[in-house]
């Protein structure tokens, strides 16, 4: 029974940490679900393409090339480092020791060890440099005012638990004994072993065996760190580059619940009660957003893509000269709002109650909303394919159409337009007049 | 120079039984702002000089609605988007062609799941078919050699990513085409987007026309060169406001092929 401790605590480590991140999973669904559906099922081949050209072949992060370049790094070998946590967890489950070893033969197995230890070094590299851009360049768009408190935290955490658990798993291969022994596939920790030589066998095997714990330890750690991090893209790029947009990016949708009123409106046949039908049978349509639960679900997923990398609001004009408006906030608030929201839910037996907070207002600022040019710069920006602007637009729309809290000088010209059919106050016979002046 | 432009309506051309090869949708700054109007009068006597068949809504057109739908009005937006295809339908429109990208946007991109369906060009895509046809030759002229840089309206590159149909058109007036650091998908708005072109800016510490104009005085340009009215008056204002109105000329692409044409 005793022989068989180490594995069961192992299976009980193990369950726990699948447990608690399925659980999250559970309530991300959830919450996204809070949005209004959208039929995506369109262009299935087209979107499956932009997932692998955008989210696995990331070819929105080479537009800047440095931090492409190593973001790319991290991502490969943190991806490809992890074909080693499933050896890891089998060798845990039955109290195997490298269990691919055999089958795969030293050579085979010796190539692919020996490249994850090249790619955790590259990785630290790339996490040295990460963390200098963060912290010692002042690089202008992780120095914004939405990025202090726990969103700076949130981006040096991730750092250094990569350090660490890329240190654990080059320290583990180090002490193995019988791995260095077989003198296949550590590159690397060939050299690391070398600091331990004067260490005796029984502490080298208590280092190999502490490092092997805490390594698949801290990876189901990260596993359930994801959830409260921008580090959740590194799940949801896929899905959420599925779902991107694929129309033009010009294009603005058309609201059906207004086309249905501007029909009966125009047409001189309607009946007049048939609306009077309908808003009987379901609640009269909120035009636009003022919180989380109006926008749509894959609005609500781009929230939790975010990765708060910022490259959005460093092309936005508005941002650039100075305005309050960031669209990276407006996805944050978006995410933060909709988190305060399945808090009420989990505290309410999944029941809404209304806290007298909202989206609009209470996070996002009029003033932030009004800065907007509809420009695109934030939707070409980002490497997830992140729409900020409909967002905007749906806030804008709730202002316009519910509140009629449009600035004063956008009500005039909205007047205009629908007096005289231009923004300014011209007689629309007078349309023509050009031809004729000289 | 002074020859009378020929602008007909499509009610006169319904009232001859005829069909235009497409419709020009003139937009309410071309209609009533003094700076577009003269866009407008260069890209009609381009039309003229290469004989093509066109007509235009005249009293007929209306908004397309693209500020109050931007501004969040989406009523008014389909009010009027509504209204005006009941016209163009009426007239079996096929074809437009604009100058303002924003009219481009939403008459090819909204409009149709409201019903109107047309094959819609901005004007720079039209001239550049026509140039292709062989319909019109364009001569560098007074351009030859001029330093020209070239802002991307927001509404024809990123939300529609045309870029490459306005700058073929400068390129074939031998002038030198210079591109701002930040250009096509990364181009700076010029501030007017978005129904801002109606209200004062939120506080900052800039215009974004200014910053933009700055984006473009670092080219060194002899003529900033754009395809959307509200770009250039922005870029006119912008090039004002540092006082270098007597050296570099704000134009859009049709005037500078209409001079160059010296029409
Ligand atoms: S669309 Fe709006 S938020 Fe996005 S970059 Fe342009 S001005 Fe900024
Ligand atoms: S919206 Fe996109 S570009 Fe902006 S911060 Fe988030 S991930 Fe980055």
């Amino acid at each position: 029974m005793m022989n068989y401790l180490p594995n069961l605590i192992f299976a009980v480590i193990l369950v726990l940490g699948i447990g608690v991140f399925a659980r999250n999973v559970q309530r991300l669904i959830r919450n996204i679900r809070l949005g209004k559906k959208v039929d995506a099922s369109d262009n299935k081949a087209q979107r499956w393409k932009n997932m692998a050209k955008i989210a696995l072949g990331q070819s929105k992060m080479v537009v800047r090339p440095i931090a492409g370049l190593l973001h790319i790094v991290v991502y490969v070998g943190f991806v490809i480092i992890n074909i080693e946590v499933l050896e890891i967890i089998l060798d845990g489950l039955f109290g195997t020791h490298r269990m691919f070893l055999e089958p795969l033969g030293p050579a085979v197995y010796g190539f692919l060890i020996g490249s994850f230890e090249i790619l955790a070094v590259l990785v630290l590299v790339a996490v040295v440099f990460f963390w200098l851009r963060r912290n010692a360049i002042k690089l202008k768009r992780f120095l914004s005012a939405e990025m202090t408190g726990w969103p700076k935290n949130d981006g040096n955490i991730i750092l250094y638990f990569e350090v660490v658990l890329m240190c654990l798993f080059l320290t583990m291969n180090a002490t193995d004994m019988a791995f260095q022994e077989l003198g296949s596939g550590n590159v690397v920790s060939q050299y690391i072993a070398g600091w331990f030589s004067g260490v005796d066998e029984n502490t080298l095997h208590i280092i190999e065996r502490s490092a092997w714990w805490l390594h698949i330890i801290g990876i189901l750690i990260f596993l359930n760190y994801l959830y409260f991090s921008k580090h959740l893209h590194i799940l949801l790029a896929f899905p959420n580059t599925y779902y991107g947009r694929l129309k033009p990016k010009g294009e603005f949708n058309n609201l059906e619940a207004v086309t249905k009123e501007v029909m009966m409106m125009m047409d001189p046949n309607a009946d007049p009660f048939a609306a009077s039908v309908d808003d009987n049978e379901d609640e009269p349509e909120k035009f636009g957003a003022s919180d989380v639960m109006d926008l749509n679900s894959i609005q609500l997923l781009n929230a939790y893509t975010c990765t708060e990398c910022g490259r959005c609001t460093s092309e936005c004009p508005a941002n650039q000269t100075g305005k309050k408006l960031s669209p990276r906030k407006i996805m944050m608030d978006t995410r933060d709002r909709l988190e305060e929201v399945g808090k009420i839910l989990d505290s309410n037996k999944g029941e809404f109650v209304d806290d007298g907070k909202q989206l609009l207002g209470d996070y996002v600022s009029h003033e932030e909303l009004w800065a907007c040019t509809s420009c695109n710069a934030c939707v070409e920006a980002c490497p997830v394919s992140i729409d900020p602007l409909s967002i905007i637009m749906e806030m804008r729309r709730y202002l316009v159409m519910e509140q009629s809290a449009a600035p004063m000088e956008l009500n005039n010209m909205m007047t205009n337009i629908e007096n005289n059919g231009a923004p300014w106050p011209y007689n629309q016979m007078d349309r023509l007049n050009w031809a004729n002046e000289k | 120079m002074s020859e009378q432009l020929k602008v007909p309506t499509m009610a006169e051309y319904t009232a001859q039984g005829k069909q235009p090869e497409v419709l020009f949708w003139v937009g309410c700054a071309g209609s009533f702002d003094d700076r577009a109007k003269k866009i407008t009068k260069a890209f009609v006597k381009i039309l003229n000089k290469a004989n093509v068949d066109f007509a235009v809504l005249g009293a007929e057109e209306s908004c397309t609605g693209d500020p109050a739908k931007r501004a969040g009005n989406e009523f008014l937006f389909q009010m009027q988007a509504v209204t005006n295809i009941e016209v163009l339908n009426a007239y079996e429109i096929k074809t437009i062609v604009t100058t303002c990208p924003h009219c481009f946007n939403t008459l090819k991109n909204e409009y149709p799941s409201l019903g109107g369906n047309y094959d819609v060009l901005h004007h720079t895509q039209f001239l550049r078919n026509l140039l292709k046809e062989g319909r019109l030759t364009i001569e560098g002229g007074q351009f030859k050699g001029k330093r020209i840089t070239f802002h991307d309206p927001c509404y024809l590159g990123r939300a529609n990513n045309v870029y490459e149909a306005p700058r073929e058109l400068i390129q074939k007036l031998d002038a030198e085409l210079i591109e701002m650091k930040s250009c096509k998908s990364r181009g700076l708005c010029c501030g007017a987007g978005g129904a801002q072109m109606f209200k004062d800016a939120e506080p900052g510490n800039k215009e974004v026309n200014i910053e933009r104009t700055e984006q473009a005085l670092e080219t060194q340009p002899e003529i900033i060169a754009a395809g959307c009215p509200f770009c250039n008056t922005m870029m006119t204002d912008g090039v004002k406001n540092k006082e270098k109105e007597g050296k570099i000329a704000v134009m859009d692409v049709a005037e500078l092929i209409a001079n160059a044409e010296d029409l």
